[in-house]
């Protein structure tokens, strides 16, 4: 028995965090420009999740509201950014395929001095 | 602060002289390119009301009571207690009035120009209306906009027009440009620490004489700093030693019109803020200082002068011998007292007109015969007598000939001088020696010697070509015999403006005399 | 009957300003029409001669009262903090007599160079530089305070510049002209220097004001070793004479300003531009007065060395204005003695009949320069006396008076100077005086003799020169002639012209005989060796070809000069030039140079991969977050204002 085990706000940051490492490994490691776009993904909700635990558990004392929808506001900014994000990404990795036949970000190297 | 404009009735005199050439700008854009004639008249006009205007500002300048006149003050960004304010004394209209008489020979020292005639005259004027916008602000932040403006042209002109000789004209114009810029950055730390400095009492401000009626939260200490970066900014534009070597590479690369703005007006910005921010602003500094600033001073004037003897370009004599010049005036600014001072703005007044001539005679020379080697050249005086005359009258002017300008500022500098920095007095006096030299030796191997077949097709200047010649000319002369029109302007400005009441704190002059 | 004369005097400043305004309208409207400008600039320095010559007379007539109450106008021209300078006229015997032999000289040179310069290109130019001379000469001479002497004598100086190289297109006269400016320039500089130093301890530079000051202020407060600051600025202002006046070391200018033409040499060269300087310290004389004694000493041990010196280089010249240029210098040097030994009246009195003579020969030699076709070496001339009799005649009177034969006006001066040397009590410079006066008559016999009396050359064809050319000669002569007789009457040279109380000295005949043995002397040795050739000068000149040569050469004090300003001069300015491009410029390019490969280095971390900017980038973030949570505190040491002190 675990007893007292209860979900507090530090278990909702510990898997935003958690997911928030595996997409910054994702961005990190991956080949696949379609896989670092994922990834970044990832991070985003990661950051959700953050913004909607947070939410939850601070209240404010003088107003006496522990329930105000700031945290979700940003969540949903964040998602709908998002998909914006996702929608130029693909186009352009769709351009920069048809231009290189390749979505390896290791190709994608010659933007450089 | 004042948070009405100040409305008087010649209020608006300043505005329209600095947007005359402006103005004739927005028309040459939508000239058609073709109409070079056109396009050149449109300039000369601009030109010329400024000029009309700026000569009226002068005649009609009240010595007493002096100070500024015809101020015209507008809140620009009140939060940062940025002022549009502009105005004139006795220091700035010289400046003023000198840069609308090179401006307006500027145009038609370069009325043989062919090359992207739209363009060269756009940006001419834009730095025309720069230079001038400097010397009518009152306001550091307004002083400093201008200034920026000035640079960008500048760089410009010397890459599509400049020539290239000893070094190229990119050099040059890349030379030019990043010392200027990197004088600019230490004056922007500068002014920054000083804007916040005198704000430390809650009320900031840019402006010129506020800055310096604050003196009270401005420590010692932090005088010497700041004084030390307006000297390193200020220092490079008026080219003192070490900081002068762009001044040559620069004039011998750029277009006549930008040697002669920049050797006759631009490069006075420097001393003009040595005088209204330097020591105006900062005279704890500036006294702390004064002693070095000198004697990098006396280094310039001689210095440069040895160096002009071994010239073999005609511009490169005329550039080294501008960086021995401005040696006089950093010399007087490092006297602190009110003779020199006045002296030094009345030599930035005469070296420029001087300058000016110069280069636009050499522009002509070099125009006609494609050579500035002196060597290639010679007996020029039998073939083009009248542009002869013009170059005489600029050698004599530079080597301080009496019934010229020059000779009375130098005087007048060397008066302030000598009882404070005896040394370097007599060690500048002794330039006028090699000043002579490197002068009359020019003179003699361009202009005199037997007739030179090869330059028998040239044609003397005339038309427009001889208004350079004849402007500069009269100023020089007149201003010479009636030196009191031009000295005694100053010297109201330095006395009205409380530069004088400034300088007596810290003056180093020793009443009663030298010995 | 003295205020009368002093309306008059009001109008002094005409005298210069009719040649400017000449200078003026020549310059801008008639240069075209040669007639025209020289009638205009000769009308112009007439009506200046007819009112100096009013003006001399009004000084005449007020007697006492204008040598001890000098007649002044001013008129402010600079009124500025720390300087004040008047401009004016100061009329008293000194300018007075000065006005008179410079319009006089100037006139007589303008109509003779009707006829000299007939013809030529730049006539209309020549007569302007001339008007524009006359004006700065008499400008100078009526100044009333330092500073307009000094601008007026830069003036002077520039148009012996321009008149030196009025023929521009000859290579020698372009570097005289130079010469004659940079070295005059030498010598300004220490005037200038004197000038600044006079107003800064007596903030002012009238000279009625300065001398009064001295009067009252003659504590002479040692600055440089024992001189005090009087001897100091004596000494800098003495410089600008040394320069102006081709004194040694300053004097190499003066010969080579022969390449001018004859006329100009004959004006500017002999009788008035070249005694400004002696003008000037007699002007200053009071400074010289308080200053140490070994000033005076100086000018007159410098005085009596450049005028022997001089004439010793004139005796082995053979060019017909050389000679008659060193004989200037060496006449200059007697002046310089003369004030040297305290004898302001023997100087000025010599200026004057110096004046006379001096033109006169250099006009005469000019006219025999003329009938030779520009030939100027004496040996290719000869027997001109029949062929030109009147420039002959009047040449020899020159001579007679250069040489202190009597009657004749160098007599009654140079007896003077010698008088007062050797009154003063400077016998050494009294026996170098005598010396030179044998010189003097020597190498100016030589000349005539050899000019005009020796044997005639027969691819000459000399004529005499048309009346534009003879008559100034005859002028000039009468006043060589009867110039020195203003020593005579009772209110005599000396009773206008002097220097502290007026004593009447009577003539000392006994040591008038002794320099007229000496010049008669010199005459005679020339008359030997060129006529008689009972001496022959070439034997002579073989058996001393060291001296002959070091003469010949003009003691190689040039030569010095040329090495010091090529080697000296010019290589300090090419190594300053090096040191310029590479290592000021080095410093400059080396910066840029640092930049742009700091540059090419740290690109390398751009490496163009996306998975590395964003490690790095993360990376950052962490810090930055690290420092902002657990480095509170230290951060406000990152804000750079905060070190310049002062903001609070």
């Amino acid at each position: 028995m675990i007893g007292n085990f209860s979900v507090g706000l530090s278990t909702y940051l510990l898997v935003g965090a958690m997911l928030f490492c595996i997409g910054l490994y994702g961005v990190f490691a991956k080949r696949n420009i379609i896989a670092v776009l994922m990834s970044i993904e990832l991070m985003l909700n990661a950051v959700n999740i953050n913004f909607i635990a947070f939410n939850r558990f601070i209240w404010n004392e003088k107003i006496g509201v522990n329930y105000l929808l700031t945290g979700h506001v940003a969540a949903l900014f964040v998602i709908v950014v998002a998909a914006a994000e996702v929608a130029v990404g693909l186009a352009l990795i769709i351009t920069i395929y048809r231009n290189r036949q390749s979505t390896d970000v290791d190709d994608l190297n010659w933007l450089k001095w | 602060m004042t948070a009405l404009p100040t409305v008087s009735s010649m209020s608006m005199l300043l505005p329209f002289t600095l947007l005359a050439p402006l103005a004739a700008m927005l028309l040459i854009v939508f000239l058609p390119k073709e109409e070079t004639k056109t396009i050149k008249i449109v300039a000369a006009m601009g030109m010329l009301v400024s000029l009309v205007l700026s000569l009226y500002a002068f005649l009609n300048y009240q010595w007493e009571p002096g100070g500024m006149q015809y101020t015209l003050t507008i809140p620009w960004i009140p939060d940062l207690g940025v002022n549009l304010a502009l105005g004139v004394d006795g220091l700035s209209l010289p400046m003023l009035l000198l840069t609308n008489l090179i401006g307006f020979a500027s145009i038609y020292a370069s009325w043989n120009i062919d090359k992207r005639v739209k363009e060269f005259f756009v940006l001419l004027l834009i730095l025309i209306a720069g230079v001038m916008g400097t010397f009518i602000a009152r306001d550091l932040f307004i002083f400093f906009l201008f200034y920026e403006i000035v640079v960008i042209p500048i760089y410009i002109m010397v890459i599509i027009w400049g020539s290239t000789k000893r070094v190229t004209k990119e050099y040059a114009a890349m030379k030019l440009t990043i010392y200027l810029l990197i004088g600019s950055a230490f004056l922007l730390v500068g002014m920054v620490a000083l804007y916040l400095a005198a704000g430390a009492n809650g009320n900031p401000t840019f402006m010129f004489d506020q800055l310096s009626a604050r003196q009270d939260l401005y420590s010692p200490a932090f005088q010497k700093v700041a004084f030390a970066l307006m000297i390193v900014g200020f220092g490079s534009l008026i080219s003192m030693f070490p900081f002068h070597s762009w001044s040559p590479d620069g004039y011998a690369g750029a277009p006549t019109a930008v040697s002669m703005i920049h050797a006759g007006v631009l490069k006075k910005i420097g001393g003009y803020g040595l005088i209204r921010l330097g020591i105006y602003v900062l005279p704890v500094g500036a006294s702390f200082w004064a002693p070095y600033i000198a004697t990098l001073a006396v280094i310039s004037v001689l210095y440069a002068a040895f160096i002009a003897l071994a010239q073999k370009d005609l511009k490169y004599v005329v550039g080294y011998s501008s960086v021995s010049h401005m040696g006089y005036v950093i010399i007087a600014v490092a006297a602190l007292n009110p003779t020199a001072a006045t002296g030094a703005v009345g030599m930035m007044f005469a070296h420029g007109v001087m300058a000016a001539l110069f280069f636009s005679m050499i522009g002509f020379i070099y125009e006609k015969t494609h050579t500035r080697n002196i060597a290639d050249l010679g007996g020029l005086a039998h073939q083009m007598p009248r542009l002869a005359i013009g170059f005489m009258i600029a050698g004599m002017a530079s080597l301080g000939l009496p019934g010229t300008v020059n000779f009375i500022t130098e005087f007048t500098i060397f008066m302030g001088v000598i009882n404070v920095l005896p040394v370097h007095a007599i060690l500048g006096i002794a330039g006028i020696i090699f000043t002579a030299v490197y002068i009359l030796r020019t003179i003699a191997n361009v202009l005199f010697g037997p007739r030179r077949a090869e330059w028998d097709h040239l044609t003397d200047i005339r038309g427009p070509e001889l208004v350079p010649l004849v402007i500069f000319g009269f100023v020089i002369f007149f201003a010479g015999i009636f030196p009191n029109v031009l000295l005694g302007m100053i010297d109201s400005g330095v006395t009205s403006s409380g530069l004088a009441k400034v300088l007596e704190t810290v003056s180093q002059a020793k009443i009663g005399g030298l010995f | 009957m003295f205020k009368e004369m002093h309306d008059l005097f009001q109008w002094a400043w005409l005298i210069p300003f009719l040649p400017f305004l000449s200078f003026l309208i020549i310059a801008f409207v008639t240069k075209r029409s040669k007639r025209l400008s020289s009638t205009i600039s000769i009308l112009a320095i007439l009506s200046s001669l007819s009112l100096a010559v009013a003006i001399g007379l009004g000084v005449i007539q007020s007697g006492e009262k204008i040598v001890e109450h000098p007649a002044i106008v001013n008129v402010n021209w600079l009124n500025i903090v720390g300087l004040q300078i008047d401009f004016g006229t100061i009329v008293d015997p000194l300018s007075a007599m000065m006005l008179f032999v410079v319009t006089l000289v100037a006139s007589m040179v303008q109509i003779y160079s009707l006829g000299y310069m007939h013809g030529d290109e730049g006539f209309s130019r020549y007569y302007a530089y001339q008007s524009l001379f006359a004006s700065s000469m008499l400008g100078m001479v009526l100044a009333t305070n330092l500073l307009q002497l000094f601008i007026f004598w830069e003036l002077v100086g520039l148009c012996s510049y321009l008149l030196i190289g009025f023929w521009f297109f000859k290579v020698s006269a372009r570097e005289a002209a130079k010469k004659a400016f940079i070295t005059t320039r030498v010598g300004d500089f220490g005037l200038l220097l004197g000038m600044l130093f006079l107003y800064v301890k007596f903030g002012t530079l009238d000279f009625v004001a300065l001398s009064a000051a001295m009067n009252t202020n003659i504590q002479d407060v040692a600055v440089i070793g024992t001189a005090g600051y009087v001897t100091v600025m004596a000494f800098l202002v003495f410089m600008g004479p040394v320069g102006k006046s081709g004194q040694f070391p300053l004097h190499v200018w003066l010969p080579d300003a022969m390449e001018g033409p004859t006329p100009v040499s004959a004006l500017i060269h002999a009788a008035t531009m070249v005694v400004a300087g002696v003008y000037l310290v007699a002007r200053m004389f009071f400074l010289f007065d308080h200053a140490d004694p070994m000033a005076l000493q100086f000018i007159a041990g410098l005085g009596a060395f450049t005028a022997i010196f001089a004439a010793s280089i004139a005796i082995a010249q053979d060019d017909i204005k050389r000679i008659l240029a060193y004989s200037t210098l060496s006449q200059l040097g007697y002046m310089m003695f003369a004030l040297g030994v305290g004898s302001l009246t023997a100087s000025m009195f010599h200026l004057m009949t110096h004046a006379f003579f001096k033109a006169l020969m250099f006009l005469g030699a000019g006219s025999v320069i003329y009938a030779m076709h520009h030939k100027q070496d004496i040996w290719e001339m000869g027997g001109l006396w029949k062929k030109m009799p009147i420039t002959g005649t009047t040449f020899f009177i020159g001579v007679l008076a250069i040489s202190g034969v009597p009657p004749f006006a160098g007599f009654w001066s140079k007896d003077e100077i010698l008088a007062h040397a050797l009154h003063n009590g400077h016998p050494i410079i009294y026996g170098v005086g005598l010396f030179t006066a044998f010189l003097t008559a020597f190498y100016m016999s030589r000349l005539f003799f050899v000019v005009f009396m020796g044997p005639e050359k027969k691819e000459n064809h000399p004529h005499e020169s048309p009346w534009s050319m003879t008559i100034p000669l005859m002028i000039l002569a009468f006043f060589s002639v009867f110039g020195g007789f203003v020593a005579l009457p009772e209110h005599n040279f000396a009773f206008f012209i002097h220097y502290g109380t007026f004593h009447h000295e009577p003539i000392a005949w006994g040591l008038a005989g002794i320099s007229v043995v000496a010049g008669l002397l010199g005459i005679g040795l020339a008359y030997a060796t060129y006529i008689k050739k009972a001496i022959s000068a070439e034997k002579v000149a073989a058996q001393y070809s060291g001296i002959y040569k070091l003469l010949k050469n003009k003691y190689y004090v040039d030569e010095l000069y040329l090495w010091l300003i090529h080697h000296i001069m010019d290589g300090l300015a090419k190594i300053l030039y090096w040191f310029d491009i590479y290592i000021v410029d080095g410093v400059v390019n080396g910066l840029a140079l640092i930049t742009r490969g700091s540059g090419r280095v740290l690109r390398r971390t751009n490496t163009g991969q996306l998975q590395t900017y964003a490690m790095v980038f993360f990376f950052a973030v962490v810090i930055i977050f690290m420092v902002f949570a657990f480095g509170e505190g230290q951060l406000s040491a990152l804000n750079p204002l905060a070190t310049l002190g002062g903001v609070k």
